[in-house]
């Protein structure tokens, strides 16, 4: 047999009917048969299943095929798998090419003479293309067994702790002076209402403390190069003016400190001391200095907690520190942003004083809250009554058109919390009910029973304008009750807006940093919806938690325990592929003008001084091929999209 | 209990006739809490998205002559769900289909705007009777500005004093207009909303031609419902001019110091965002810019400003229809106004003058408030 001489074999997939009820099968396979350099042309019911994939590879063997085509599928779901056919029968993998007769001829068309038509072209050019193309190598390079997990919620404590258990290293950065994220500010926990503090401390504690957990907050990433097993990240280690070392913990500093602003950690409704613990189970329990309230910071003046430190841990020389830390996996979990309910301005949120977002409430309902966990009106009364409005800021185009997933049962937890703790009447003003979860609608069912009242519609109006006695002095929800039909106002003394989830309002910046992708929502996107929740476009980048999507604890957590998992396969197997699709510099026809060295996203192009030619680190291309389309003197070429490849392609489609 | 059996054809028709985003309702109520109907009777909004979506549309009440087409629902529907789209969809699958009846005062005033070209039932030849007196030119070729007075300050004895403030600003500021008199029709905003496709069209298009052949560039409307019709919906009919409601005007010709005030009005003013120049394109500002340029003029705000105006009543063809005594929303506006203690209740709307004109003098409160058009005090204080 002549190694030059091209065999081609084609094989048709009907994917049961998907394929096979709109395109002729028959026809589209005899056609195949016909084209020049093919051996042998089949069809078979399912291709992807094991019988199909021993056609491809009995053929390959038994008739010495050496390209192969098949007519199916999407490449995104199955081209690994044809692909392994290949390698299984000692075909070199880039050997093999694909036609996507499902998504682009019978599934988008009734027409059946149309979608035959397609779908022949689709294979002729398949398999002109396949016809130039060669067999690439597959290098391996071994993975650093270190990760970088970025956020401190609960999302990233259990990836870093699932990491860190199996005595792998792990870099826990956090940007606020705490590991605990939004879950340490919750009260109670639906629908079990666990504390949520009670819970998530002795994991926070598990961080503080793991040998193999470098945990660095009030930190930042600031840049990352590299790639998937090879990362290096530069972090900004701000400066708290305490010395860790030396700080005992004693909280003195604060106490001493006269100067105050509000407290973050309680949501705006408590105060602080300019150098704080955010709260008392911090981890780590060191203060820092907000050097916005420090009056020192200021004028130079006031010095107190310095006087009164007898760890002499106060250093106001302190500069932020940089650290390069070299990682083989990165796992992002930000976390959210809770919205802002102040742009609806019929709610009246921050007009009126009792009105309060779902986040300043569960402040409000903790003992270590600003009013020691009492519900009560900012005159320090007890409510009558409380309304909670649901789907503020989201399932609401102009804000977010999303479900935020949370806010029904967190709005029924509330619900709870105040029969328990008051006698207030209370209101759910609702548009649907969603309690989806494992023991979720039991949860509804209960709230239901302790006599709270469901109004099924969305508020329009939160006003202090009274039209009857009964309304003096409080604030009114107009609405339409739309099971009753009929318009209703109901006087309640507080209002809790059930705000939603959303992103970041810095995930842009997140983004660039670790070339990541967005969807429409604002989170940021995995590769597949359904069978890839929490890898990224970026082979090595895992996201998790509130980051890629508005979810609850329980399946943050799950989701977390997937990227560790994730990672921990790629430390096991400690090595990873680099494709063979890489770029390469023909050194004879480059004229050193470096126009594709800025352009190369991953940094993979360098300048040969000596020889006066761009050069292509093949470990970090990844085969994009923006620089062979920029490249002004046509002399980079891609391997396995060749001008000769590209170009027998389009004809096979045109002819 | 009812079988659930929908009469597919109107929903069909009510689907052609541009109101099919009826599907996108979730029936969260926001629509029925925000229209100003239930301040003064119930109007339940939601519920007749819900009956287009069943295809049980009560074509025979009054509900579907209802809305005002105020654009509040519609500014805060969270699916952006196109609500005034979808009553003009019903109105004409009513005028179309002849499925239900036609308020008798809508009916003649259709039928006096297809014959005189005027809702009012006016001989066509006395359009331009209004500029007496006043050297108004008739628009030529070379005149820069075509001045569009709407029916009512053409014709309405009320109205009238409208268009001559406006004439007499402009003749002020040196500005080269001129007016069509008899040869224009009423722009058919309100008979689109009420439903007439065809009358709406034939007007546009005659209006459309008349610009065309005398060579029109530019456009100035009194009235904010001329003004988005021209802006908003003729363009889709061929027509290619400039239009600008005459508050952008004015505010521009003070800005650029063509129009100054030598005299002082010292009142306690409020101001009404007519719907179709606030909440439909988003004029807010320049109304305010010019009153505040006036001299001694003291400006305060009403509850319901800006986005969230309180409509006179009178969009949608409601101008044209009898609304009882007690469900009036200018009867409220008026209210609100004297609650501010201001002395004019000042607006840049024909419709809404005619409104707040008639809740005065129902109210008795003649003494108290006085409705004012922007170009009146203007007028006034050059």
């Amino acid at each position: 047999m002549n190694m030059d001489e091209r065999r081609i074999g084609v094989y048709v997939c009907h994917c049961g009917t998907n394929i096979s009820a709109t395109v002729d099968i028959d026809a589209v396979t005899s056609y195949a048969r016909s084209l020049d350099s093919v051996v042998v042309a089949r069809d078979y019911r399912f291709m992807c299943s094991d019988p199909g994939q021993d056609l491809i590879k009995q053929d390959i063997k038994e008739l010495g095929l050496n390209r192969v085509v098949v007519a199916s599928c999407s490449p995104q779901m199955h081209e690994p798998t044809f692909r392994r056919v290949c390698e299984d029968a000692g075909l070199n993998r880039y050997l093999f090419q694909m036609a996507n007769i499902r998504e682009h001829c019978s599934w988008v068309t009734e027409d059946g003479k149309e979608a035959t038509d397609k779908a022949k072209a689709l294979i002729n050019a398949a398999v002109r293309r396949v016809f130039y193309q060669e067999a690439l190598e597959i290098t391996e390079i071994p993975v650093n067994p270190n990760t970088l997990v970025v956020g401190g919620g609960i999302a990233g404590i259990q990836a870093a702790l699932e990491i860190a258990n199996s005595g792998n290293k792990v870099y826990l950065v956090e940007r606020e002076p705490s590991i605990g994220g939004h879950m340490i500010q919750l009260d109670k926990t639906f629908p079990t209402l666990d504390c949520s503090a009670c819970i998530l401390t002795p994991k926070m504690s598990d961080v503080g403390s793991h040998p193999d957990i470098e945990l660095m907050t009030y930190s930042e990433v600031e840049e990352v190069s590299g790639y998937v097993g090879n990362f290096k990240v530069r972090v900004r280690k701000k400066a708290r003016y305490v010395d860790e070392e030396k700080c005992t913990s004693c909280g003195v500093c604060q106490e001493k400190c006269p100067w105050k602003a509000p407290s973050e950690f309680d949501a705006g409704i408590g105060e602080r001391k300019a150098i704080y613990i955010p709260f008392p189970q911090a981890v780590p329990n060191i203060p820092v200095i907000d050097t916005e309230t420090c009056v020192y910071f200021k004028t130079g003046k006031c010095r107190a907690c310095e006087k009164f430190c007898e760890a002499e841990a106060i250093d106001f020389e302190q500069k932020d520190q940089y650290m390069e830390l070299e990682v083989g996996n990165i796992i992002v979990a930000t976390g959210y942003d809770v919205f802002d309910p102040s742009p609806i301005t019929q709610y009246g949120y921050g007009r009126y004083d009792n009105v309060l977002t779902g986040i300043e409430f569960e402040r409000m309902c903790n003992a270590t809250g600003p009013t020691g966990g009492n519900i009560v009106l900012k005159d320090g009364s007890a409510p009558e009554s409380i309304a909670i409005i649901h789907c503020v800021g989201s399932r609401d185009k102009h804000y977010h058109a999303y479900c935020s997933r949370v806010c029904c049962m967190y709005a029924l937890k509330f619900a709870h919390l105040i029969t328990e703790k008051t006698d207030a009447e209370v209101y759910q003003m609702y548009i649907d009910m969603r309690c989806f979860g494992k023991a979720y609608e039991e949860f509804y069912e209960r709230i239901t029973e302790e006599g709270v009242k469901f109004i099924r519609g969305k508020v329009s109006e939160v006003t202090d304008q009274a039209i009857s006695e009964e309304e003096k002095g409080k604030l009114i929800l107009v609405v339409e009750d739309t099971l009753l039909g009929s318009m209703v106002r109901v006087p309640a003394d507080m209002v809790i807006l059930s705000t939603a989830i959303e992103a970041r309002s810095d995930a842009e910046q997140v983004v660039r940093l670790f070339s990541l992708s967005r969807s429409a929502d604002g989170f940021f996107l995995e590769r597949h919806p359904k069978l890839d929740p929490v890898a990224t476009m970026t082979d090595g980048i895992q996201v998790v938690g509130c980051c890629q999507g508005p979810k609850d604890i329980p399946d943050t957590v799950a989701q977390a325990s997937a990227g560790a998992a994730r990672v921990l396969a790629m430390i096991s197997k400690g090595k990873v592929e680099l494709e063979g699709i890489t770029a390469v510099v023909d050194e004879e026809q480059c004229s050193g003008c470096k126009t594709c060295i800025p352009l190369c996203p991953f940094n993979a192009i360098s300048f040969d001084e000596e020889k006066k030619v761009s050069g292509i680190n093949e470990a970090l291309c990844k085969g994009c091929g923006t620089c062979v389309a920029a490249c002004p003197s046509a002399a980079i070429t891609q391997r396995h999209f060749t001008t000769e490849q590209i170009m027998a392609e389009l004809e096979g489609v045109l002819v | 209990m009812a079988t659930l059996a929908p009469f597919k054809e109107a929903v069909d028709a009510v689907e052609e006739a541009g109101g099919e985003a009826f599907k996108l309702c979730y029936q969260c109520g926001l629509c029925t809490g925000i229209c100003p109907w239930n301040t003064v009777r119930s109007f339940l909004v939601r519920r007749m998205m819900h009956e287009a979506q069943l295809g049980l549309i009560d074509f025979e009440g009054e509900d579907v002559w209802l809305c005002a087409t105020c654009r509040a629902c519609v500014e805060r529907c969270p699916r952006e769900v196109p609500i005034i789209d979808i009553m003009r969809a019903l109105r004409r699958t009513v005028v179309g289909l002849g499925v239900g009846p036609i308020p008798d005062s809508l009916r003649l005033t259709m039928k006096n705007i297809s014959a005189l070209g005027n809702p009012l039932g006016e001989e066509r030849e006395k359009r331009a009777d209004w500029a007496q007196g006043l050297d108004v030119k008739s628009f030529t070729k070379d005149t820069e500005l075509l001045y569009f007075p709407c029916c009512i300050p053409a014709y309405d004895p009320r109205g009238k004093k409208i268009a001559r403030a406006m004439a007499g600003i402009l003749k002020a500021a040196g500005v080269d207009f001129g007016i069509l008199g008899a040869e224009e029709n009423c722009c058919g905003e309100s008979v689109r909303k009420s439903g007439d496709e065809t009358l709406f069209e034939g007007l546009a298009q005659s209006n459309i031609s008349i610009f065309d052949e005398k060579g029109v560039k530019k456009i100035v409307t009194s009235s904010p419902h001329c003004y988005n019709t021209f802006k908003n919906e003729y363009p889709e009919l061929g027509a290619n001019f400039e239009v600008i409601h005459y508050t952008q005007y004015l505010a521009e010709l003070i800005r650029d110091g063509r129009l100054k005030f030598t005299k002082e009005i010292n009142k306690r003013v409020t101001y009404h965002d007519p719907c179709y120049l606030g909440r439909h394109n988003g004029i807010y500002d320049e109304p305010r810019e010019i009153l505040e340029s006036i001299p001694g003029l003291e400006l305060v705000e009403m509850p319901n400003s800006r986005e969230n105006s309180l409509c006179c009543g009178g969009g949608g063809g409601r101008i044209w229809m009898e609304t009882k005594k007690g469900e009036r929303f200018s009867d409220i506006r008026i209210e609100q106004a004297i609650g501010l203690g201001a002395e004019f209740l000042v607006t840049a709307c024909p419709y809404c003058i005619i409104n707040f004109e008639d809740s005065v003098l129902t109210a008795d409160k003649s003494e108290i408030i006085q409705a004012k058009d922007i170009s009146e005090l203007v007028e006034q204080a050059i």
